[in-house]
């Protein structure tokens, strides 16, 4: 090894440190420590007590019956929102993606209440679904529709949490406009020029060409929706009858408000591992309908 | 050409209705921050209120002094978060760009690893080592991590670093530079376009943590705005004019990033979708 390649053998492992050291201190060091907390009943201040496999036991023996109801509420906002908002971001992106005026104010409009700090729009949606005199329901009341109790009625707690979260699509919608505008021209005009029509050129040229963006904005669709928690938190307390009982507000009240420490980290480590298993099946499935161009000219 | 503008006119109405449904939230909130309190929930809601009352908005800093105490407690953590951001993310992208050693694939194996992992596992255990290290309470939890550098700035950092030409730093090699003056002198001014999206994406993302100050801060005078707010919903809920104006207060600084930085925000969230993350 000459000097300049010791050199560089240091100073690549001295540069690259605060990472590695990172990742040991706040991802691998945590996510051990986690896995003992697993089999402890510990409320953080008298001693720990090694329970065994208490923690998971009560998950399946159905002693926390909040844990399946938050498991539900979980899967239910998961599978409404994350295709509804994919919908909603890709929509918007096709009305962006034509040529006209006013494209850059739309485009600011649109992707504004994804930056509004998670309180501030929380604050207001609960007075926008107020039953009385938010505006949702004097809007819906133009069309004629009963006033709806929106999140004072458990039916209704989930739909409006989906409904808000697609105010929230602008992130997804500029990555899917910026994948529309790369789709190669010549492409669309080889198909033209084959016969086909904007619909057919659109389904056969545009989508395959962009089923990588659909790919990405589902993966972390699916993780960001499966951690959904602090409307939950702010707006309705889980309530009412745990219809907005999520997970991961599920997690915090085991552990912050009454301190079971052992079972929280299990309930985590429960939603973890769904996670994972979500994020591998989609990149499984990936290979069927998602298009790469390096693999097909291979 | 007037057949060519009606053709567009179903493209307009959409994008209108759309935009003002995007809005409404927004307006709604500034709106009501300039009512007098009896005429906050009057229906048919009335948008631009005759009187506006910009007397609202002193009133929320009278009825909670410690209100602009949430405005230095939030900036200092975000400019330590933010700073810790570019820095970490400058020192390893370099290390993971621009110079060649055996362990580099290994190390960003791990960083690719990192960048899709759920944190929700790491909360519990994390709370109770910053506890043992006596830590909870203070500010130093909610920016400290930034300082170890987030795998998603790091990665976008070194892709940019990537595609700036490598006769850059051999010829400073070549004069005998170090790399960390190379990274200095050289490629960190080159990168001022990363620098600046890493910089806004980790000042939102430290502006608008909610769950990082809900673990790790209790005591009042230590709020950031984001639990004030809701601190300050909770105390004055029926006072919905001035939960408003203090609502309108908090997204300002973002809104006045977002205007001033607009074609950054674009570029970064391009980069970061396109990049495969």
């Amino acid at each position: 090894m000459t000097a300049s390649q010791r050199r560089d053998l240091r100073d690549g492992i001295l540069f690259t440190l605060p990472f590695v050291m990172g990742a040991l201190l706040l991802w691998v060091g945590p996510m051990l420590y986690s896995l003992v907390l697993v089999v402890l009943d510990w409320n953080l201040i008298t001693r720990p007590d090694y329970v065994g496999m208490k923690n998971l036991s009560k998950l399946v023996d159905g002693r926390d019956p909040l844990f399946y109801k938050s498991l539900y509420n979980t899967f239910y906002f998961t599978f409404f929102s994350v295709p509804l908002q994919l919908l909603a971001a890709f929509g918007l992106a096709l009305l962006l993606n034509q040529p006209m005026k006013g494209l850059g104010v739309y485009r600011t409009i649109f992707y504004i209440p994804s930056i509004t700090p998670a309180v501030a729009f929380a604050v207001v949606w609960i007075q926008i679904l107020n039953p009385e005199w938010g505006i949702l329901n004097q809007i819906l009341g133009w069309f004629g529709v009963e006033p709806i109790k929106w999140l004072f009625d458990p039916a209704f707690t989930r739909p409006a949490f989906v409904l808000m979260s697609l105010w929230l699509v602008g992130p997804q919608m500029i990555i899917f406009l910026a994948g529309l505008q790369s789709v190669s021209p010549e492409l669309k005009d080889a198909a033209q020029i084959d016969g086909a029509n904007t619909w057919q050129s659109f389904l056969h040229v545009t989508i395959p060409a962009i089923s990588p963006i659909f790919f990405f904005n589902l993966v972390i669709g699916v993780i960001g929706s499966f951690q959904v928690f602090t409307n939950a938190f702010i707006m309705t307390r889980g309530g009412p009858q745990d219809s907005t009982l999520f997970m991961v507000l599920h997690i915090y009240r085991n552990a912050f408000e009454w301190f079971d420490m052992g079972y929280a980290a299990t309930l985590a480590w429960v939603l973890f591992i769904i996670i994972m298993i979500f994020t591998v099946i989609q990149f499984r499935f990936a290979r069927t309908w998602v298009y790469y161009e390096s693999e097909s000219s291979s | 050409m007037r057949t060519a503008r009606f053709a567009n006119l179903p493209w307009h109405v959409i994008c209108w209705v759309l935009g003002i449904s995007f809005l409404l939230p927004l307006v709604w909130m500034f709106s009501t921050a300039l009512k007098p309190p009896g005429l906050v929930f009057e229906t048919p809601i009335r948008w631009i209120p005759e009187n506006p009352r910009w007397y609202n908005y002193p009133q929320v800093f009278e009825k909670l002094p410690l209100f602009s105490r949430f405005f230095v407690n939030t900036f200092y953590v975000t400019l330590m978060g933010a700073t810790g951001c570019v820095l970490s993310s400058l020192l390893v992208g370099f290390g993971l760009s621009r110079i060649n050693w055996p362990g580099r694939n290994a190390v960003f194996g791990m960083l690719i690893a990192t960048l899709m992992l759920p944190g929700v596992v790491t909360i519990i255990p994390l709370y109770i080592i910053f506890r043992y290290a006596q830590l909870v309470g203070t500010f130093y939890p909610l920016w400290i991590p930034a300082w170890f550098g987030y795998a998603f700035y790091i990665f976008l950092m070194r892709q940019y670093m990537m595609t700036l030409p490598r006769e850059l730093d051999e010829a400073a090699r070549m004069d005998g530079a170090a790399n960390f003056r190379i990274l200095w002198q050289i490629i960190t001014p080159l990168c001022s376009p990363a620098i600046a999206t890493i910089a806004i994406f980790a000042f939102l993302q430290h502006y608008n943590d909610f769950l990082g100050p809900l673990l790790y801060i209790s005591a009042n005078e230590m709020f950031t705005l984001q639990l004030g707010l809701l601190w300050f919903q909770g105390r004055f809920g029926n006072f919905w004019h001035l939960v408003m104006a203090a609502s309108v207060m908090t997204i300002m600084p973002v809104l006045v990033l977002f205007f001033t930085a607009q074609k950054r925000f674009v570029q970064g969230i391009q980069l970061t979708g396109l990049a495969g993350r």
